[in-house]
């Protein structure tokens, strides 16, 4: 048997064929040469920085431009401040319509089956393809002063378009889906056994609902609640065209960042902004750590 | 006899309460927030004739407000192909330093809100900025300009390409490129002929939603496209102006015209999904 | 086309997949790598294939060094567990793949691959499903076009993963058949691993029995099945009754009893006996090594299955023939037949 060893000649390890084996052995097939992966690594990363990080240290090198002093004085703004309380209330309020819309859409959508689900689920992920600018206009139709109901509402003195109202129904609408979206799947996923089981075992709907449902969708709810409240938060072209921008009263945070960038006071406006991208990086951050939880939510669901 | 069957089916098909109570709130909340207003825009541009709809559409700065943003968000969407394949590629089967951080950097544009990445982009690529100076020395200038609403609609569509394509490319059965590997094939062959068309439907999908999303952007846009019109207006500013100047019949009928191309699309990745998942089920 | 191993040796981090391997495979045969999960027989075969690499050792078909050469290059037809048909391409355009990625200076035109793939199609008796997608297969179909895949290539050597590891009973039984037989028309050198013993020996011209990274035996089926080198093979191919005996002095004792069974040549020691089930002979009480007591009794088609207490306490499980009924609570004696003991 060693004779063949001998005869093959290119068995004997010179410095040459080991490491043309080391290569061979690195090339299991399912990747590329060193240069080809160097090039695409470098690629992705150039593009991620340029399109993706450089904006986000712009917002905050212009911020600071003028110092930490300047900064904090561009936030305490009675203008600024107005701002914030308003982008609170009105995600706050739109947050909470969509949670419990979306707890109740999702307790229909997975735990039962009906004709047109699909569709229903379609229609709950409309907002998702419409223009903001025509979520707005949308509501500007049915309550302006030409708009179906704008008659109605003049004669009974009730304000909805260019006040605290009409904000909050655009940036409901936008972010419709988000809480329902996250519930659906995962509440599908975990079927109806445990609750068929809580029901026969004498619990009441609701008790079924908080003592069984909820805690297994905990994660869930929590993910759907955040990208519900980051997108609330932060909606613009909506909120834009139903809020009037009346100054102190219905400006939310993104608003006011339009109105003062466009005033040239930009280091009011990128203080601002800094407070919503950071928001938004909590976001992320709260969400990728949530996508754990889930992840291994599933996983004990699948073994 | 009968009977008594049909109400056990039901008993067990809805073992559990509620469901009259939560989908009779479901369709209501759903029609008071999503569908009354929604059919409020169709029934506002039934108001109008064809001819009248056919004159807004047809004049000189609906059309090229149209042409600027389908077009510019046509072209930003085939970008974010490329380069979306490129990130996900590199996200996916390589290991490098910072990996899960730019995993995770995908995201911004869906968090960070639109106005201030628009004021974001706009100072890094005016005439002063970060990139718009050495940019402006080549003689691009890209701020204020249909190049600066291109830039905008990249950075919002970034997110699509990559989240589509990244579970799919996941899941990718080793086995196949072993397969075509032991049957002979390079890896370029593998690639373009074994991967890329099991990635096909997941790309074209993420290709359609960034599209979808670039036509309708606002907020990121206005800032930085300079918003000439005919020249750098994009149709969602012009439903805006048209607003202010209380031409509600001409921003009706701008926004039907979106609003139509963007359900045919989203009605055609449904179509697609549908399509590839028949095709190739998962396993 | 031989293959050759030598020495082989893969580690994954701290866990030794194959820890010096030696084996030869000589020209059309047909050899099953059998063994439990873990005994590192897909590890060898992914390394012959190329799909794999050794940390140590070499890799010879027909006597030439296949570790410098990656899986494109080696020319063996592979066919994976789960198949990895192309899912995007019909059946017709999964077998012509090996053939139309070949360098356009060698390959064949459209014709001749349209021709080829139709003798693959007839070869697998599947020529009707040309125009499916694997999705639209049954498994055992998938299998088939797998393997037509492979074939297309004119490899060398097949070498085939769990080939009926993912069908049913009855598709597995009739898949044997039709390999064994595929194997006879094409006769081209194939390892084929299993962990289905009845497989293994029912396919294969040898069998290679695996564990824990190394081989324990290489033989022809009737080999391994009679002649197991190993207490390993003994105990993982067929049922067999393992009893703990010591060996003093020339003599075999459980517990405390001495067996009347030869003990020539076998080393002092704590060791193993195995008897297969149906070499247990029953007698009368007397009569043989044993003395038992029946149990329990059960119907088994040819045989009757008796669960039996030794002398001693312990019990074990003998396939008796039908001829004479056993009944509970009767003492018999019992003398292998065949036994093998093993030191450890």
């Amino acid at each position: 048997m060693t004779m063949q060893i001998v005869h093959s000649g290119p068995v004997t390890s010179s410095d040459e064929t080991v490491r043309a084996r080391e290569a061979l052995a690195r090339d299991n097939l399912r990747t590329e040469p060193k240069a080809v992966r160097i090039a695409v690594i470098a690629i992705a990363i150039a593009f991620l920085s340029v399109f993706v990080v450089l904006p986000l240290v712009v917002v905050f090198a212009h911020a600071f431009a003028k110092g930490i002093a300047a900064y904090l004085a561009a936030l305490a703004e009675p203008e600024a401040l107005a701002a914030v309380r308003l982008t609170l209330l009105v995600a706050a309020t739109s947050v909470g319509l969509n949670l419990v819309f979306g707890l109740v859409a999702a307790w229909a959508i997975a735990k039962f089956d009906f004709p047109g689900k699909t569709f229903l689920i379609t229609l709950i992920d409309l907002p998702f393809s419409v223009s903001p600018v025509i979520s707005g206009l949308v509501f500007v139709l049915l309550f302006g002063a030409q708009g179906y109901f704008g008659g109605w509402l003049r004669d009974h003195d009730i304000q909805i378009l260019f006040a605290v109202p009409g904000i909050v129904l655009a940036t409901t609408f936008v972010t419709f889906p988000f809480v329902a979206r996250a519930l659906i799947p995962l509440m599908q996923e975990q079927g109806t056994q445990e609750e068929e089981a809580a029901i026969s075992l004498g619990a009441s709907g609701l008790q079924t609902f908080f003592r069984v449902t909820l805690p297994n969708i905990k994660w869930g709810v929590l993910y759907g609640v955040l990208l519900c409240n980051a997108r609330a938060m932060g909606e613009f072209g909506a909120v834009s065209v139903v809020s009037g921008h009346i100054r102190g009263e219905t400006n939310t945070m993104p608003l006011l960042v339009e109105i003062l960038y466009n005033e040239y006071q930009f280091v009011a406006a990128f203080a601002i902004a800094s407070l919503l991208a950071v928001l938004a990086l909590i976001t992320l951050i709260a969400k990728t750590v949530l996508e754990r939880h889930l992840d291994e939510g599933q996983g004990a669901n699948d073994h | 006899m009968n009977g008594g069957l049909v109400s056990a089916l039901a008993a067990r098909r809805r073992t559990l309460p509620g469901f009259g109570l939560t989908m009779g709130l479901t369709l209501s909340w759903l029609s008071v927030i999503i569908l009354i207003p929604l059919a409020g825009l169709f029934l506002k541009s039934l108001e109008l004739s064809p001819e009248q709809f056919w004159n807004i559409l047809t004049s000189r700065r609906t059309l090229n407000a149209l042409r600027v943003s389908f077009g510019l968000a046509f072209a930003a969407a085939c970008v974010n192909l490329v380069m979306g394949s490129i990130v996900v590629w590199a996200l996916v089967r390589y290991r490098f330093p910072g990996r899960r951080l730019f995993d995770a950097i995908v995201d911004v544009p869906f968090a960070l809100p639109t106005a201030v990445a628009g004021v974001a982009l706009t100072a890094l690529f005016a005439e002063k900025g970060w990139l718009g100076a050495p940019l402006a020395a080549l003689g691009l200038k890209v701020a204020f300009t249909p190049v600066g609403i291109f830039v905008a609609m990249i950075f919002i569509g970034i997110p699509f390409v990559v989240r589509t394509v990244q579970p799919v490319l996941q899941d990718l059965d080793p086995e196949i490129e072993e397969a075509a590997g032991s049957l002979g094939a390079s890896r370029w062959q593998t690639i373009i002929r074994v991967i890329l068309p099991s990635l096909a439907p997941a790309l074209l999908t993420g290709f359609a939603l960034a599209f979808a999303r670039a036509v309708g952007e606002y907020g990121s846009v206005i800032f930085i496209a300079g918003n000439l019109p005919n020249v750098s207006e994009i149709a969602p500013l012009l439903i805006v102006i048209r607003l202010s100047e209380f031409r509600y019949a001409d921003a009706t009928a701008i926004a039907v015209v979106m609003l139509v191309v963007s359900f045919v699309v989203i009605f055609a990745v449904n179509r697609l999904q549908r399509w590839a998942q028949s095709r190739i089920p998962a396993r | 086309m031989t293959i050759e191993v030598k020495n082989l040796v893969k580690t994954f981090g701290s866990f030794r997949a194959l820890d010096g391997v030696d084996l030869k495979v000589e020209s059309g045969e047909l050899v099953a790598l059998l063994g439990p999960s873990g005994s590192g027989k897909t590890t060898l075969l992914r390394i012959v294939a190329g799909l794999d690499w050794p940390d140590a050792g070499e890799v010879l078909i027909n006597g030439e060094d296949a570790l410098a050469q990656g899986a494109r290059e080696r020319h063996v037809g592979f066919v994976f567990q789960h198949y990895a048909l192309f899912r995007h391409m019909t059946v017709f355009e999964n077998i012509a793949f090996g053939l139309r990625v070949q360098p356009r200076a060698v390959r064949k035109d459209e014709a001749a691959i349209r021709a080829r793939v139709k003798e693959l199609l007839d070869l697998v008796q599947l020529d009707w499903l040309s125009d499916r997608y694997p999705s639209q297969l049954s498994g055992g179909q998938r299998q088939r076009i797998a393997l037509a895949r492979a074939l297309a290539i004119e490899p060398r050597i097949l070498l085939l993963d769990e080939p009926f590891g993912a069908l049913d009973a009855k598709v597995r039984k009739e898949l044997r058949k039709w390999l064994r037989s595929l194997h006879h028309e094409i006769n081209v050198t194939s390892i084929f691993v299993t962990h289905d013993q009845e497989e293994a020996l029912e396919v294969a011209n040898r069998v290679v029995v695996m564990d824990k990274g190394r081989i324990e035996q290489i033989g022809s089926p009737d080999d391994v099945y009679e002649r197991p080198a190993s207490a390993f093979v003994h105990g993982f191919i067929g049922e067999s009754i393992e009893l703990p005996v010591q060996v003093e002095g020339g003599v075999v004792r459980l517990g405390d009893r001495p067996l009347a069974l030869a003990a020539d040549g076998l080393a002092p020691g704590a060791s193993r006996l195995f008897v297969r089930r149906h070499d247990m002979l029953v007698g009368p009480p007397g009569s043989g090594a044993f003395e038992a007591a029946v149990q329990h009794v059960r119907n088994f088609g040819p045989v009757q299955r008796a669960e039996v207490v030794l002398s001693g306490g312990r019990t074990i499980e003998i396939d008796a023939p039908r001829d004479k009924e056993l009944r509970v609570g009767d003492a018999i004696g019992l003398e292998p037949r065949r036994y093998r003991i093993f030191a450890g």
